[in-house]
């Protein structure tokens, strides 16, 4: 067990540890912020993805003892109310079926977008490819990153 | 104007007969506890002082603002929208003062829970108009008390109610206490389709909201003071079983509570169809957090032994059998070897018109081709898991299931408790697809906690999950089909198997099309256990049979659509037998659409099509895929679907579900496979188990519904199966090669050195 300070959504945050485990881990059992998903703990689904930074991170296979003082931001902390426009995008183009890969959709377009605010949908299909969505909504997902880009824009 | 019988639960018309004696039911407590942020944001209004319950659907508070109850479990078909939806148009509320409320398992207030078989809207549709209608009836008795008018001139819009003659009006909130101290009608219109106002106009989701901000929703997301976290430990092959454990290494690992044995169902416990379970015997770990179990279950010491071949009991819904388990550690190479062979021997007529043997002899061509396909996992992004508390006083349970009220029966059993002292918390599925309909890991959770004695939450890793069955069986289908001078198809044979079940549908198309008809199966029995896999058996048999038709089109120098349609036409102007399941028009119907609004006939160049037309779960559904080669690969790039699935309660949402069943079943077609080597799966994750990704997804898919007044017939399943045909279809026509083997990825000539 370790204590480590992290800095999440704004926040610092103290927890006590293994240095081991990853930051899924401790963000759902130890902060309660369930918004990040286990949807394959090897890093191949991104049902787990946060920011690291304004990188789209798995978290998953990332140790706490490895964040440092990067800031790290979830979905819970994307936007004070649901209202960043990836956001608004997915409400608008009613995106979600089961719902359960949107987070780490969610989080992965917003980074694409903040690094690339007028992607192709290329850039937009190559970009979100390590997210799988088991519903199949994945043209509503390119539609609302287009969208969240105009809106932007 | 359609009349119905009301049919209001017996708890429903206690409720009101003690709302008549002592008042009004106040203050539910859990909604007004829901007044969040969120909820504000879902409805027009602030939430009420107070609400009325005028049945088990539906409370009205006394602004006007209205709870309506999803019945049914939410696995992303978006029942928990369109449901109330229903609700709501017999109401005549306006939808934006609509709250919606997932119910908990309470079969006697919500009858069949049930989420599978594309059977939910089908089978709700008159029950839920029957809610909002009786609501609104009520509330026009209170209006026409109230205002001494007579009941007939009261007009409903909105959530107002008025009479025109007094010009008085009232919102729904100002008649809800009166309301629901009113008896219960008998009898109670129904509305006319023409005059249906929130059916068939597309609403949100109205979780969508609690999605995109990551609120906890899914079962894995479930919290409650004091919980531990458990996992299980399963034998790593089917064939094997538990022998010992030694739980004293880990339990002195970091955050280890406790290492035992379950059994989760006894062997002389007389199991019901969705009992199934290959492994009954595990070993729990429970722990404090969820890495520090993961860490301790790879450190535990186990052993396994071979099975025994065993059977155990099955109520098949009320027929009580005998179920052979097989010992044996089974290979994919050895299941294929086996098809084969099956497929080669005489098998079992289950259907046979005319004499198919004597017309094959005498035909002018005959074309017979044979189609595979390996198990499948379900692979639901959000891994299998449950809560539960069991105490002396009863059992609390929480999570994902697609049928509770299956599952109950057997969680009480299981514990020797009355099924009325299990409370199940429904909550939103992270995928399901058939699987949760199997809920052995809800009474895994059940046992652990009564073991452990605490509240604890199962969650299965995505290896867990991957590897312990119920999947999608490996089938085959061999046709043969007989044309004669004049390219009519004269007779037709399908001989269909599996490992364990036969994907045989005798009675399906082209069944009453041909004179001369002949279906058999067989099957092979195995350990591997097996379930419901969106459009059970139909997600062969489609790709299988409409790859076939396909075939014989072409030998037969017809236009693919228009052999179809000539069979149909037959189907239905002189059908061959009596037991067709299926409704030639309804299916030509789909043909006629997708021929249409693809411009068929009129393939753009560098493009390769493929049609296919299935009817199942009651509904009928047709794609035009379209391949296009780059850099000599086929990529799928535009998809046209025609559905026939009767009134559209929510299009633009069966739209999203018919374009996820499109890219699901290409994905399925070109990669999805579990195969085995001694008993293991071979596919624990997804690094090894593909599933289709953002680039392997069409560029666009046209959902186009054909419009008619037939009441709901179902959507999640039946655009899923003929996705396999058409893209086999189009396959052929890129490459100029068929394609009899799923996953189409691997399904290459051999090498020729």
């Amino acid at each position: 067990m370790a204590a480590f300070n992290l800095k999440i959504n704004g926040k610092n945050i103290e927890v006590d540890v293994d240095p081991n485990t990853p930051l899924l881990w401790v963000l759902r059992d130890h902060l309660n912020l369930v918004g990040t998903k286990y949807g394959c703990g090897i890093a191949q689904c991104g049902a787990c993805t946060v920011h690291l930074g304004d990188i789209a991170t798995r978290s998953c296979m990332l140790t706490v003892s490895s964040v440092g003082n990067q800031e790290i931001t979830t979905i819970e902390g994307l936007s004070e109310d649901g209202d960043h426009p990836v956001q608004r995008a997915w409400l608008e183009v009613d995106v979600p079926q089961c719902g359960y890969c949107q987070a780490g959709q969610i989080m992965t377009a917003s980074a694409l977008l903040k690094k690339n605010p007028d992607p192709t949908d290329e850039e937009i299909e190559m970009a979100m490819n390590g997210n799988i969505c088991r519903c199949g909504t994945y043209l509503r997902i390119k539609k609302a990153v287009k969208l969240a880009a105009e809106n932007n824009s | 104007m359609t009349l119905i019988k009301t049919q209001i639960g017996r708890r429903a018309f206690i409720r009101n007969t003690s709302l008549a004696s002592g008042g009004l039911v106040l203050g539910f407590s859990i909604l007004n506890s829901c007044k969040s942020k969120d909820a504000e944001k879902l409805a027009a209004l602030e939430m009420p002082e107070e609400w009325f319950e005028i049945n088990a659907y539906l409370k009205i508070g006394d602004n006007g603002l209205v709870t309506i109850m999803a019945p049914n479990p939410e696995f992303g078909q978006g029942v928990i929208t369109s449901m109330p939806m229903i609700v709501a148009d017999e109401l005549d509320v306006d939808w934006k003062n609509v709250l919606v409320e997932q119910a908990n398992f309470d079969q006697e207030d919500y009858g069949w829970q049930f989420t599978g078989g594309s059977q939910g809207i089908r089978r709700r549709w008159e029950g839920l108009r029957m809610a909002g209608a009786t609501a609104k009836q009520m509330l026009k008795e209170a209006a026409a008390q109230t205002w001494q008018v007579p009941v007939a001139e009261i007009t409903v819009a909105k959530g107002v109610l008025s009479h025109t003659a007094t010009n008085k009006s009232a919102g729904f909130g100002e008649m809800a206490s009166i309301a629901a101290n009113l008896e219960v009608p008998e009898e109670v219109p129904l509305k006319e389709v023409k005059d249906f106002t929130i059916i068939g106009t597309s609403k949100k989701s109205v979780e969508n909201h609690k999605i995109v901000t990551g609120k906890p929703l899914f079962g894995i997301d479930y919290q409650f003071d004091g919980a531990l976290t458990a996992m299980v430990v399963h034998p790593p092959a089917f064939g094997l079983q538990l022998k010992s454990f030694d739980g004293s290494q880990i339990k002195t690992m970091p955050g280890i509570v406790d290492v035992f044995k379950i059994k989760t169902l006894e062997d002389s416990f007389t199991r019901g169809y969705f009992d199934t379970n290959a492994f009954t015997d595990l070993v729990a770990i429970v722990g404090k957090s969820t890495w520090e179990v993961m860490n301790a279950k790879k450190q535990l010491e186990v052993e396994w032994e071979p099975i025994a071949d065993s059977k155990f009991k099955m109520d098949r819904f009320g027929t009580e059998m005998e179920v052979d388990v097989p010992s044996g550690l089974e290979s994919t190479e050895d299941h294929y070897a086996q098809m084969n062979e099956m497929a080669a021997k005489s098998a079992t007529t289950t259907r046979k018109d005319g004499n198919p043997e004597e017309v094959f002899k005498i035909a002018a061509k005959t074309i017979e081709r044979s189609y595979s396909c390996p198990f499948l996992a379900h692979n639901c992004m959000e891994p299998m898991n449950f809560f539960a508390h069991v105490t002396d006083e009863g059992a609390k349970l929480a999570g994902p299931l697609q049928a509770p009220v299956l599952t109950a029966p057997t969680v009480a059993a299981r514990l020797g408790i009355p099924v009325e002292k299990i409370d199940i918390e429904l909550t939103r599925m992270g995928g399901g697809f058939g699987r949760r309909a199997y809920g052995h890991y809800a009474v895994e959770a059940a046992l652990i906690s009564r073991e452990a004695k605490a509240p604890v939450k199962l969650v299965y890793t995505r290896e867990d999950d991957m590897s312990c069955g119920i999947y999608r069986p490996s089938y085959m289908a061999s046709y043969k089909a007989a044309l004669d001078e004049k390219n009519n198809l004269v007779a037709f044979h399908v001989k269909a198997g599996g490992i364990p079940e036969t994907p045989l549908f005798a009675n399906r198309f082209p069944a009453g099309a041909v004179d001369n008809y002949l279906a058999q199966q067989w099957e092979i029995n195995s350990n591997i256990t097996i379930g419901a896999f969106r459009a059970p058996r139909s997600n062969f048999m489609a790709g299988a049979e409409q790859s076939f038709l396909d075939e014989v089109a072409e030998a037969a120098g017809k236009d693919p659509i228009d052999f179809r349609l000539e069979l149909l036409e037959r189907a239905k102007s002189n059908p061959v037998g009596e037991e067709n399941d299926y409704d030639p028009d309804r299916l030509a119907g789909v043909l006629k659409l997708v021929r249409e609004k693809s411009n068929w006939g009129q393939t753009p160049s560098g493009v390769h099509r493929g049609v296919s037309a299935y009817f199942c779960h009651n509904s009928y559904a047709a794609h035009v895929l379209d391949i296009v080669l780059e850099d000599g690969q086929p990529k799928v790039t535009n998809v046209v679907c025609a559905i026939d699935c009767g009134i559209v309660i929510n299009p633009d949402a069966a739209a999203n579900m018919a374009e996820g069943a499109i890219i699901d079943g290409i994905g399925n077609a070109m990669y999805g496979e579990l195969t085995f080597r001694d008993g293991q799966p071979q596919q624990h994750n997804f690094d090894r188990y593909r599933i289709v990704r953002h680039t392997e997804a069409p560029k666009n898919i046209e959902v186009h519904f054909v419009q008619n007044k037939i009441d709901p017939t179902g959507l999640g399943e039946p655009p899923f199966p003929p996705v396999f045909g058409a893209l086999a279809n189009a396959l052929y026509k890129a490459t100029g090669r068929r394609y009899y083997k799923q996953p189409f990825i691997s399904d290459r000539p051999p090498l020729v050195g």
